[in-house]
This record gives C-alpha cells, sequence and structure tokens, in this order.
C-alpha cells in the first residue's frame, strides 16, 4: 500500500494537471481526493475509472481481484468498441469468498491467472486491485510478478482499489500503471515518421472509427491508442512514436506528460468533437510530425483533406440551419465536453442556455465563458424539481446530458439526447458532427411531444403535475418576494462548496469579518472548496462581489 | 431429482452473479419515500446504481456512506451518522434501508449499534424508521439479499397486532420474490382484487418502478408500500409468498403477528396458476371469476400451438434459483429439455429441477455446458448475449439485469394471460431462428438426425 500511495502522491503533484496548476503547496500535497461527502455522493471509484481507462485494449484479458460486486454488478457495460478481439469484454473475477477473505486471496488470485493462460492465452493480463482484497493486504503487485515470471507472459498489476478515490483517479492510476510495466517493454516491428500515439480516447460506439481513416489517407498510422481498440503489444511499444495527442481532457495527462518527458514524445491537447477542433487537431498532428522530421508536404495534403471534409460537413449541415434557428439546447455534462460539443452546437446554429462543469478545471470554465458570453448558468446540485423549472424557465428545446439526468427531461417531456459514455451513436469528427445534428434534429421534430404533452381526458386544465409543480416553485417564489428576510435567509443557505456543504452566508461572513481576499484564506476558514476544488471559481466569484479591488482576485487564483 | 453440482474453478468468468447489498437494496426501493443506503465504498453504490437505471431505465434512488481508505480501517460510524443525516436533510424519505457491503464488514462495523447511537445523538432521526440488513458481497448473490432484506423489513415494520384484535378476511399480504417484474405484480395484483381481496405487497417495486410518470420529482422512491402500511400488514387474513427464497419473510410474518402463509413456488405455467386460482378461491369464498377461466382456456390453446416449437428444444439456462425454478420448469412442462443449467447459490428448488445436473457457477461454465450438450436454445440475463452470439442460438432475455432491450420492468410471465404471452414470445423468437438458421436445403438432409432442435436423441430421461 505504501508505493499505492507514493503513486497517489505522484499523480497528484502532477504539474500537466489543470486543476493542480490553481492549488497551493499545501493542497497538491492534499491532492484531489475528494473528501466525499457520505450520503451526497454516488460517483465511480477509482477502480472504476482504471477500468474505463484501460478495458478497452482489446486483447487483454482484464482480470478483477475482488468481491463480486466489483466485476459481477458491471461488466460489459462499456461502450467501447473492438476490431478484433472481444476477450476484453470477458468478465474475469476471482469473486472472493468469506475463506479468502480471512485466509487471503492471493492463491485465488494466482490460480485464477493460470486459469486464464490455459483457457484463454492472451497476450497480457491486467490484474485489478479492489477494496477488500486491499484491506486484507493480498499483495497484488507480488503475485503479478510471480506469475509473469511462471507463465512467462506479461501480468500488469493495476493498483487502484476502489475506496483510494474517484473514477478520476483511478484514470491516472490506470496511466501509471502502463507508464511503469507496460509502455517500453516491447519494439514495433517498423516505425515511420508518420507514428502518433492517441492518448485518453476509448473508441466509444466505435468513434474513433471516424477519425482514423482520415489519418489512414495521410499516412498517418496510429501506433498505440490508449486505449480505444488497442492493442497489449502497440501500447508497449508506443514509446517510440514521433508525436502524441491528448483527448478527453486531463483524464491521462500523466501519461502524455512523462512520455515526454522519457521518450521525448511532443503531444498536444485535442479534441475531434466538432469541426473546427477536427481540423485543428489534424493540423496539430502534422504539425508535430513534420517537426519531428516528416516530409513538409504532409502540411499541403492535410489542408487539402480538411478543406475537403469541411466543404462536405457544411454543406452536410446546411439543411439543419433553418431548422434550428431559435431552437435552444441545455447541455448538462461533466468535464471537458462541454466546450467542445459546445463550439460543435454552435457552428449548426443552435443556442445554448447553460451547460454544467462539474468536472472541468478553470480552463474549461473559461473557455465555456468565452463561447457562451455571460449567459452560462453553472448547474451543479441542482434537485430534480429545480431542474424542471430550470428546463422551463430556460425554454430549452432540448436537453443534452449524460445517463442519469435523462428521466428528468424525459418524464418532463422535453427532447433529450445523450452525450455521454452509454450513447448509441458515436459523434467523432466531420462525419459525427453531422451525426450528432441529425440526432437532435429527429429529437427535435418528433410528433411524440405534441402526444406526450396532452393532459389525460380526466385531467382538469392546469392540473397536470407539471403545471402543479411550476404552481409549487412559483408559490415558494412569491413567499420570498413578499418576505424579504426569509428570501435572504434562502440566499445564504444556497451551498457553494458540495464536498464540504458550505453555504454563502457563511463564506460571506467569514470574507466579511476578516477581510479575506484569497480562496486560500476562505478555505482556512470555512473549508469551503477543501474538497474537489471545483467551486473555487464560485468562491472568487463571491470575493469579488464582495471586495471591490478585483485585481487581487487574479492572485487569489493562485 | 438434480444433482446439485458446484463449479472448482478459481476465476470466475462472465459471471451470472451480481452481488446481495443491491438485492437488498432492491428490496428497499419497494417502500415508499425509501432511501437505500450501502454502507461501503462509492463505487459499490455507483455499480448498482449505473445497473439499476439501465435496466429498469429510471432514475434509481441508492445512497452510499463513502467510506475512504481510512475510514475502512477506522470504522465507519462518523460515515453512517453523517449519512444518515444527510440524507434526512436533504431528501426527507420515509425510510433508510442500509445494507452492509464486503468492504464494511471484512472490519466488521456494528451498524445496529450505530444506528442506536445516531438516534440517541440526533434527535431528528430519533424516530425515522430505519432498518439494517447484513449483506457482505463475498457471500451469496442477489437473491438472497432481497430474501435477507424483506424478512428483515417484517421483523422491523410489522406491528405484531394487539391481543384478541380481529383480522381482516378480505386483507392478505403478499411477499413476492425478486424473480418477479413489476409488470409481474401489477398482474397478480389485478388477479387478487377480482377475488374481492385487499392485497399489500411487500416490496412493492410495481409501485415504484413500473415506469410511470410520477406526480413530482423527489429523489426518494416514488410509490412502493408505504412504512404505515407495512406496520397494519399484521391484520391480514394469509399470506401468500412468491418464490422458495419468500419462506424466510413469511415465516418471520407468522412468528410475528400469526398469519398462515401460502408459499407459491412459481406462478408460470398452467398447473403454477390453478394452484393460485385454487387457493385465492378458497380463501376468497368466491368462485374463480369468468375472465380467468376464458384465459386458461386460451393458455391451454397457446401451449398447444406453442409445444411445436418449443417441444424438443435443447435448453440452456443460467438464473437465480427461483427464476430458473419458475422458468425452467414451465420451458419443461412444454417439452423443452432442461439439459444446461447454472444457478448462483444453494436454494431448496435446485433438486427438484427437471434436469440432471445444476451447477452454481458462472456463465463460462454455461456456455461449455451448452456447448458439449448441443443446447439450442439460450434463457439467462442481457449477458447472455457474447455466448448466444456464439454459439449462435436463440436467446430469451430474462431476470436481472435486462440492459440491451426496452420494457424489462413490464416483462410478463405470472398468470394465465402472463405465461400465454411469454409462449407466443418464446415461440416467435424460435420460429425466426429455425427461418433464419435451419431451413432446409438441398445439403441438409442428414443434419438434424442427430442432436439439434427437434431432435429426440440424446435427450436426458426424466
Ligand atoms: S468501491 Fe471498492 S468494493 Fe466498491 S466497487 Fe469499487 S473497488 Fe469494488
Amino acid at each position: 500500500m505504501s508505493s499505492l500511495s507514493a503513486t497517489i502522491q505522484d499523480v497528484f503533484n502532477e504539474p500537466g494537471c489543470g486543476k493542480n496548476a490553481d492549488k497551493s503547496e499545501a493542497e497538491r500535497k492534499k491532492g484531489c481526493t475528494k473528501q466525499l461527502q457520505p450520503g451526497g455522493a454516488a460517483g465511480g471509484c477509482a477502480f472504476d475509472g482504471a477500468k474505463i481507462a484501460l478495458q478497452p485494449l482489446t486483447d487483454v484479458a482484464h482480470l478483477v481481484h475482488g468481491p463480486i460486486a466489483c466485476e459481477g454488478n458491471s461488466w460489459d457495460n462499456r461502450g467501447a468498441r473492438s476490431s478484433g478481439s472481444q476477450i476484453w469484454r470477458t468478465g474475469f473475477t476471482t469473486d472472493i469468498n468469506e475463506t479468502d477473505v480471512v485466509f487471503g486471496g492471493e492463491k485465488r488470485l494466482f490460480k485464477s491467472i493460470r486459469e486464464i493462460i490455459e483457457k484463454y492465452d492472451p497476450p497480457a493480463i491486467f490484474v485489478y486491485q479492489t477494496c477488500v482484497p486491499a484491506m486484507i493486504g493480498d499483495d497484488i503487485d507480488a503475485v503479478c510478478k510471480a506469475a509473469k515470471e511462471k507463465f512467462g507472459k506479461p501480468v500488469i498489476p493495476i493498483n487502484a482499489p476502489g475506496f483510494v478515490g474517484s473514477k478520476n483517479l483511478g484514470n491516472k492510476l490506470a496511466g501509471e500503471a502502463l507508464l511503469c510495466h507496460v509502455i517500453g517493454t516491447e519494439e514495433p516491428e517498423y516505425t515511420t515518421p508518420y507514428d502518433i500515439n492517441i492518448i485518453g480516447e476509448y473508441n466509444l460506439s466505435g468513434e474513433l472509427w471516424q477519425i482514423k481513416p482520415l489519418l489512414d489517407e495521410l499516412g498517418i498510422r496510429i501506433l498505440a491508442c490508449i486505449s480505444g481498440d488497442g492493442k497489449y503489444k502497440e501500447v508497449a511499444s508506443a514509446h517510440r512514436a514521433k508525436a502524441a495527442m491528448m483527448v478527453c481532457s486531463k483524464a491521462m495527462i500523466n501519461v502524455a506528460r512523462k512520455m515526454e518527458e522519457r521518450y521525448g514524445i511532443p503531444f498536444f491537447e485535442g479534441s475531434f468533437y466538432g469541426i473546427e477542433d477536427t481540423s485543428d487537431a489534424l493540423r496539430e498532428i502534422s504539425q508535430l510530425l513534420v517537426e519531428r522530421g516528416a516530409d513538409p508536404e504532409l502540411l499541403d495534403r492535410t489542408e487539402a483533406l480538411i478543406a475537403r471534409e469541411e466543404a462536405r460537413a457544411w454543406a452536410a449541415i446546411a439543411p439543419f440551419k433553418p431548422r434550428f434557428k431559435g431552437k435552444k439546447v441545455l447541455l448538462i455534462t461533466g468535464g471537458v465536453k462541454s466546450w467542445s460539443v459546445l463550439a460543435a452546437l454552435q457552428e449548426a446554429g443552435l443556442e445554448l442556455t447553460g451547460t454544467s462543469v462539474k468536472k472541468s478545471t478553470k480552463e474549461d470554465k473559461a473557455r465555456i465563458k468565452e463561447l457562451m458570453g455571460q449567459d452560462a448558468h453553472m448547474i451543479e446540485d441542482m434537485t430534480p424539481r429545480e431542474m424542471y423549472k430550470m428546463l422551463k424557465d430556460a425554454q430549452a428545446d432540448i436537453m443534452l446530458s449524460g445517463g442519469r439526468s435523462q428521466f428528468v427531461a424525459l418524464k418532463a417531456s422535453m427532447p433529450w439526447l445523450d452525450i455521454n459514455q452509454e450513447r448509441h451513436h458515436a459523434y467523432m469528427g466531420y462525419v459525427g458532427m453531422v451525426k450528432l445534428l441529425q440526432e437532435i434534429d429527429k429529437a427535435l421534430y418528433n410528433p411524440v411531444w405534441q402526444q406526450v404533452r396532452k393532459p389525460a381526458p380526466w385531467e382538469a386544465e392546469g392540473d397536470t403535475w407539471q403545471e402543479r409543480a411550476m404552481a409549487e416553485a412559483e408559490a415558494e417564489e412569491a413567499i420570498l418576494a413578499a418576505d424579504p428576510q426569509l428570501a435572504e435567509q434562502k440566499r445564504r443557505e444556497t451551498r457553494v462548496c458540495i464536498c464540504k456543504s458550505v453555504d454563502l452566508g457563511t463564506i460571506e461572513d467569514a470574507i466579511l469579518s476578516r477581510n479575506l481576499t484569497t480562496v486560500d484564506e476562505v478555505r482556512e476558514l470555512t473549508n469551503a472548496s477543501g474538497g474537489c476544488s471545483d467551486c473555487t471559481s464560485r468562491v472568487e466569484d463571491i470575493l469579488a462581489s464582495l471586495t471591490q479591488s478585483a485585481p487581487a482576485l487574479a492572485v487569489a487564483a493562485e | 431429482m438434480a444433482e446439485v453440482k458446484t463449479s472448482k474453478k478459481s476465476c470466475s468468468v462472465n459471471p451470472l452473479k451480481m452481488s446481495q447489498p443491491i438485492g437488498g437494496a432492491l428490496a428497499f426501493m419497494g417502500l415508499r419515500g425509501a432511501m437505500p443506503l450501502l454502507h461501503g465504498s462509492q463505487g459499490c453504490t455507483s455499480f448498482g446504481l449505473v445497473l439499476f437505471v439501465r435496466h429498469f431505465k429510471e432514475a434509481i434512488p441508492m445512497q452510499t456512506t463513502a467510506m475512504s481508505e481510512v475510514a475502512t480501517v477506522l470504522g465507519g460510524f462518523d460515515n453512517v451518522e453523517q449519512a444518515i443525516l444527510n440524507i434526512h436533510k436533504k431528501t426527507k424519505p420515509e425510510i433508510i434501508g442500509i445494507c452492509s457491503t464486503g468492504v464494511t464488514e471484512t472490519k466488521g462495523d456494528d451498524v445496529e449499534g450505530y444506528i442506536k447511537l445516531v438516534r440517541e445523538k440526533n434527535p431528528d432521526v430519533k424516530d425515522l424508521p430505519m432498518v439494517y440488513v447484513s449483506t457482505p458481497d463475498f457471500k451469496d448473490a442477489f437473491q438472497d439479499g432481497w430474501e435477507k432484506t424483506v424478512a428483515r423489513m417484517v421483523e422491523v415494520l410489522v406491528d405484531t397486532p394487539a391481543e384478541g384484535a380481529a383480522t381482516d378476511q378480505k386483507r392478505i399480504n403478499v411477499l413476492p420474490g425478486c424473480h418477479l417484474t413489476p409488470g409481474d405484480l401489477d398482474e397478480l395484483r389485478s388477479i387478487i382484487e377480482d377475488f374481492g381481496l385487499v392485497p399489500t405487497f411487500l416490496p412493492d417495486i410495481a409501485g415504484s418502478l413500473d415506469g410511470h410518470i410520477p406526480d413530482d420529482f423527489t429523489p426518494t422512491t416514488i410509490g412502493g408500500v408505504g412504512v404505515d402500511e407495512v406496520a397494519a400488514m399484521g391484520q391480514a387474513a394469509w399470506t401468500i409468498a412468491i418464490g422458495a427464497q419468500m419462506r424466510r419473510a413469511a415465516q418471520a410474518m407468522e412468528k410475528k403477528t400469526g398469519i398462515p402463509f401460502k408459499l407459491l413456488e412459481r406462478l408460470c405455467g398452467l398447473e403454477a396458476n390453478d394452484k393460485l386460482m385454487s387457493f385465492l378461491s378458497k380463501i376468497s369464498g368466491r368462485p374463480v371469476p369468468k375472465k380467468y377461466r376464458r384465459q386458461r382456456g386460451q393458455l391451454v390453446d397457446a401451449m398447444l400451438d406453442g409445444h411445436f416449437h418449443i417441444g424438443g428444444r435443447r435448453l440452456a439456462i443460467g438464473a437465480e434459483p427461483d427464476l430458473l425454478n419458475d422458468l425452467g420448469g414451465f420451458l419443461h412442462e412444454m417439452g423443452a429439455h432442461m439439459v444446461a443449467a447454472v444457478t448462483t447459490n444453494h436454494s431448496p428448488v435446485l433438486e427438484h429441477l427437471p434436469t440432471e445436473d445444476v451447477l452454481i457457477g458462472d456463465l463460462e461454465d454455461l456456455e461449455t455446458m451448452a456447448k458439449e450438450r448441443g443446447c439450442d436454445f439460450l434463457v439467462t440475463h442481457s449477458h447472455g448475449r457474447q455466448m448466444a452470439a456464439r454459439l449462435n442460438i436463440p436467446f430469451y432475455r430474462a431476470g436481472l439485469p435486462t440492459f440491451d432491450r426496452i420494457g424489462a420492468g413490464h416483462q410478463l410471465s405470472v398468470g394465465y394471460r402472463g405465461t400465454r404471452d411469454m409462449i407466443f414470445t418464446i415461440a416467435n423468437l424460435l420460429i425466426a431462428d429455425h427461418e433464419e438458421n435451419h431451413e432446409p436445403t438441398p445439403d441438409t438432409w442428414r443434419e438434424g438426425a442427430g442432436h439439434g432442435h427437434g431432435a429426440a436423441a440424446s435427450v436426458s430421461a426424466h
């Protein structure tokens, strides 16, 4: 466990991590571990995050060491796709029982590895640690080492038991495992000046295949994709790439950065969502390759391809523009996809009414603000009813979000489209963007909405539950309007820091009574932003509204 | 008589089994205004939540005590306390149902003790109904978690009737196993009501997870049976328990209230429903309504039409014990041969299955058996999809999780009508398979004489 905590510490010190750049030294030491609120949280665990990041490696057997909960409740539920082996979708678990908990599960783990090799003979086995075996002290590093020696096959320990932290931390620990045990352990059969790595792309719904043909056409080879539709050997020899692109924000920044450090592979952060982002990404790839010695004519070919594809995409999008005129989209999504999808939607003439920035770093927020002008509502920590009211108030015509909020939208008879992990369609690249718009169009103009919004024959006008919910909300507002004291109390009760449950009033009092000027000071005193630090920007805003000296804020952010 | 075997493997491959705590959590979801709370790390709840969301296609209430690594070592009192207070403050539940997990059972947290202390320390939640069940992940399976939780709800929530209190002859308690869908519960409710009886279901996931449009948005369960209604179950005249797993809860009910119970192991099939009808007729003193006499005729007709297609099929089935018994038993009655059967845990029903052996194992075992024994029809939950594709055999999805098709919550198997419609669905699936894969061609004249569907050869005797 001590080496695990060292790795976690190292990940938190990650200079490339946008979140960390916002933090003080002391805070960085504490790390990104979200001190979760019991009874108020339900995100995935670190193990979940590690599995999300690595399971798309298609020819690897992914073995979960733990009780049935960790794998039995969740296997084969990821949206990645494989062009070859299907072994990644096979659920392997030691399913430890009471006896193992008492006497240790290492033997069972070792035997399990042997069984997998005998029956399935994969090029490598990844062994995932989970909470219970971590608690009883099963040393998976040692078992993997022994198994590797015995069977002469890579057996890689992925040390990210759920309880060490969030999904996000799990992503990074998965990356560390690759850096430590996989990358650089094999050599590619041959190399070319056109070899790249793509890092942090999972090939959900096969969306990588919307990009790959373009790269193929340019003669650019994906030496390794980490991890969508990737193969063990490719990742093991990824250190020979000439350049790398990091997608999906910061999930695997540690991999990109350390590969640059160790092997001199330059990387950039880009996105294949949206037309312009896709073009930019292609340009940057070519640019980096040319800088590393590829023939400069690649740049011209890239521009020609971009011109052709953009023209085609714009032509495909043109018919939507009149149909989308005046239509408003409410986007609720965690993380970076916010800004990259946003840009894409605006390209098609849709208006945006709000977006959530739950997992985003400060840069992302800045980008959202830039894209959305002053309108960005920050939707966080809403109850379903509040969300419904917001849908109504925003007068959005369609909501785009991840799995969980869909029921609110659908039950509110609001057109809805899934844009997170489990979605059924691939939205990458030029074709993906057109596909996304097609889906939005399909949802917006489906006559089913008129049908389902009709009240039942026995429902009196104005007596549907939707109207009742709105009436209740309005009644509450009216009460507040009539009672400024109560309104003030309500306002002060608004939670600013979700993790530590700190409300607005507490923060304001602290700032005013002690003349605080920085987020650090506010945190010292109130604990606000002492958790995941997502609310840092809101604390900054509060500071800004209470203090006149705006310039101090720039410092406050550091 | 089936021989019950246990898989000898170290590594479970393609699990059939899911964990106990989420079985318990689902049972709590059948209470009104409930918030199920898993005492464990956040991931355990998150996986359970995703599983249910994908199966029911509904928002699912479920919380976690969010145990961190440090907390698991120090013990979870603070986390349990904070979770209860936070849930109470934020969602105002009528009841909190707490299940332990592997993480907290390894340390051995005394949650009953914690709850007592939380009540003493916090007058706010002194009287808030809370039920705790011990459900370690490293023992037993989903169905067991449900079984233990319902039994515990009876023990904690049902009031013992006062000495000499009158029982209401019209009221009956229904304790459904987790193998029934919300749709099944609704069907059963109307059947019972048609006899002039008033049923109380515990738990009642039909009220909460049946996909209706809610009257308002609440973060806890919507619908379900109320804590007050559960308390009053002691006034009923009878308890009907459905599935062998519910014996424990029925006995708890009997012990607490003296109410006799009738255990119906199955509700799918002609005989199973004849038993139900006779029993309801007997306790209500009413003849079986005309409607059901007609439905019985329709079922008989469907069985005759369906047996051409289902008869002779070599069935591979993977399910938790009670579902295995119910569906497998019925398909056997339709002439299918249960030649490969895999389940998740021990149960008294296994020995009586109409097959030679049942294996407590996983879907890899089922796939191997199905291949070796020439199965040409698969019944299991959605995780059978890879195996069905590899074996290229027709696949009927049954049980939880069914995440790759819609309408799982409304899939019917109970009652004459439910059984009838299930025959149609399954027979049509088999007909389509025949058309796609087994139409005769000039070169296939010898095929089908060996094993393969319709072939009587090498059928195990029973
Ligand atoms: S939190 Fe721990 S026990 Fe729970 S699913 Fe994640 S790894 Fe498994």
